[in-house]
């Protein structure tokens, strides 16, 4: 049988792979992937929860972040190709114009 | 029975349709008319953009006369217009006025003069509307992707600019890594009260132990995003680069505006739902303040980019204002929301000068580095004697604005019993006296540079400059109506 729990505990380690990743990969679209993963634990979360207390919001929630990680994928992809445009890289370690 | 679309409702929502709908006209404005006559009609998108903020200020204003100190609850709790929310929405439309206004001169001056600019702005003011009256998770987070993602556009919006386009993608890495960790906090915080109102999620806390690991991380993972959002230490990492390499009128915008509405979403959060936490936030926060002053103001001076020592500034004024939120009696909120307007109306202004530095004559990248303003009083004295006033007022001295958010702040920090702290804040004072003062010396003793830029000033810019310097003036003078709406947006 499968609980609540064992779908809050798989959230719990893709949030955590997800921001592991953030933190220590240095290609930006790895890094957009990762986010992509805490995201969807968000998600997991919400509907597991949703289903639990038979409360329609949790789905309706996640329906919404779904829609903004497009919005927030396609917007992060322009300003990556508009940065590509300029300086031919995708990895965050040479993106260093900016720094102190 | 009830109604699906009621009269509050309408009420309630009419200031975001106007700015969502203004907004979204003039996005598409350039892809329907096209890029030539597009350009032909420039000064009419702006003025586009200007009725819809004039009509968005009308609205409000509607709101306002409807309240009249009452709080209205529409779309059954997910939305409420109260003072609180009003007060914040002034300051926004403000924000957004002058970053307009200074705006068309400076897309002149950069070739980037598209119409999705203005459209953008009035999106993100859209969003800030929500993230300062949602009651409800998914209005604030939807709320606050709507203005995140517009400023994400916008940092980046000089698309020749590497810099713009670094500080866009860091903004934007940085940006949607704290939203999708208020995704998740906001998941777990569902679980908890099994509704998204604030409210249920506010009396759900209050039944709970708090040592309910799925309420314990849902909170942590929550307040962390709200700090990364108002930049505070140790989450600020963002606000220096994004600052820098955004167009100035943005970071104008990003550096009151975003803040402004984060924290009032952060205030609203720790009010209403951690209300009954208080004793377990407040020694976090008090740390939070503590290195924010700290790590802001000591960063600030090592600065020689204008816009960056201005980030770094920005990020001890959320030390500040946090302070407020720390003390927590009548006084304290109401010195965060003095603080805020005082902030919005001076670092605007701050902001302003600088953008004005920036003409065709110098055609370098986006370095508005300190000996830009290096001379500025033998070439335009009414320029630096306004950002003397600017500084004095960031700074805190009377008898500018900047005088009275500090002294509320400070004066409710000893009356809850916090003197170290009050000691520690006045001390930072100094320090930042120091850097500001450095800025001032540059622009009255020292030379200007040969290849210095003449002022850029334009009838829009003139306007700003005489809205952010009368603000900043007058509210330091005649404290008193300020204060009496700061006072009864706090009523609830």
């Amino acid at each position: 049988m499968i609980t609540s729990t064992h779908y809050l505990v798989l959230g719990a380690i893709l949030a955590l792979i997800g921001t592991v990743g953030v933190l220590t990969r240095r290609n930006v679209v790895v890094i957009l992937m990762s986010i992509e993963l805490i995201l969807n634990a968000a998600n997991l979360n919400l509907v597991a929860f949703a289903r639990e207390l038979n409360q329609i919001q949790g789905q309706v929630f996640a329906v919404f972040i779904i829609a903004i990680a497009v919005a927030e994928a396609s917007v992060g992809l322009g300003i990556l190709i508009a940065l590509f445009r300029n300086k031919e890289t995708v990895d965050a370690g040479e993106i260093d114009l900016l720094k102190w | 029975m009830s109604q699906f679309y009621t009269a509050a409702d309408n009420l309630a929502l009419k200031p975001a349709l106007a700015l969502a709908s203004f907004g979204c006209v003039i996005l598409l404005l350039e892809f329907m008319l096209g890029r030539a006559r597009a350009a032909a009609a420039r000064q009419w998108i702006l003025g586009l953009s200007l009725t819809g903020l004039a009509v968005t200020a009308w609205t409000l204003w509607e709101q306002q006369q409807a309240l009249d100190g009452r709080r209205l609850t529409a779309f059954s709790g997910a939305i409420s217009v109260d003072g609180f929310a009003l007060f914040f929405n002034w300051i926004f439309l403000a924000a957004s006025l002058v970053t307009i206004l200074i705006s068309y001169r400076y897309l002149e001056i950069e070739g980037e003069e598209q119409a999705e600019y203005y459209g953008l702005i009035l999106l993100a003011q859209c969003g800030m509307y929500f993230l300062a009256t949602g009651t409800d998770l998914i209005t604030i987070f939807v709320g606050l992707e709507l203005m995140s993602l517009s400023f994400y556009i916008l940092v980046g919006f000089l698309r020749g600019e590497r810099r713009s386009n670094e500080a866009a993608l860091k903004y934007f890495l940085l940006g949607v890594f704290s939203s999708a960790l208020m995704a998740y906090g906001f998941s777990l915080l569902f679980g908890v009260a099994g509704s998204t109102r604030l409210k249920d999620i506010a009396t759900a806390i209050q039944s709970r132990d708090l040592h309910d690991p799925i309420l314990l991380v849902g909170l942590a993972v929550t307040a962390v995003a709200l700090l990364f959002k108002i930049s505070a230490v140790p989450f600020h990492m963002w606000a220096p680069d994004a600052y820098e390499g955004a167009p100035t009128p943005v970071t104008a915008f990003l550096s009151v505006g975003s803040k402004a509405a984060s924290f009032a979403l952060l205030l609203r959060f720790f009010l209403e739902p951690l209300g009954a936490l208080r004793d377990a936030w407040q020694p976090l926060l008090v740390a939070v303040a503590v290195l924010s002053m700290t790590a802001g103001n000591l960063a600030a001076i090592t600065q020689t980019n204008l816009k960056r020592l201005i980030a770094y500034s920005s990020i001890s004024h959320a030390g500040y204002i946090l302070l407020g939120l720390v003390a927590g009696n009548e006084t304290g909120l109401q010195g965060v929301a003095v603080y805020v307007l005082v902030y919005t109306f001076t670092n605007l202004g701050a902001l302003l000068v600088v953008a004005a530095l920036r003409s065709k004559v110098t055609g370098r990248g986006i370095e508005e580095d300190l000996n830009d303003i290096s001379g500025l009083a033998q070439r335009n004295p009414t320029y630096a004697a306004l950002m003397v006033v600017f500084l004095l007022s960031l700074a805190g001295l009377p008898p500018t604005a900047g005088f009275l958010g500090k002294y509320y702040i400070f004066l409710s920090l000893i009356q809850t019993g916090h003197t170290v702290l009050a000691v520690v804040a006045t001390l930072y004072v100094a320090v930042a006296l120091y850097y500001y003062f450095g800025i001032v010396k540059m622009m009255y003793m020292g030379q200007a540079a040969e290849r210095a830029s003449l002022i850029s000033s334009s009838v829009g810019m003139r306007v700003a400059l005489g809205i952010t310097a009368a603000a900043t003036v007058v509210i330091g003078l005649y404290p008193e109506p300020f204060l009496r709406f700061a006072e009864i947006s706090l009523l609830r």
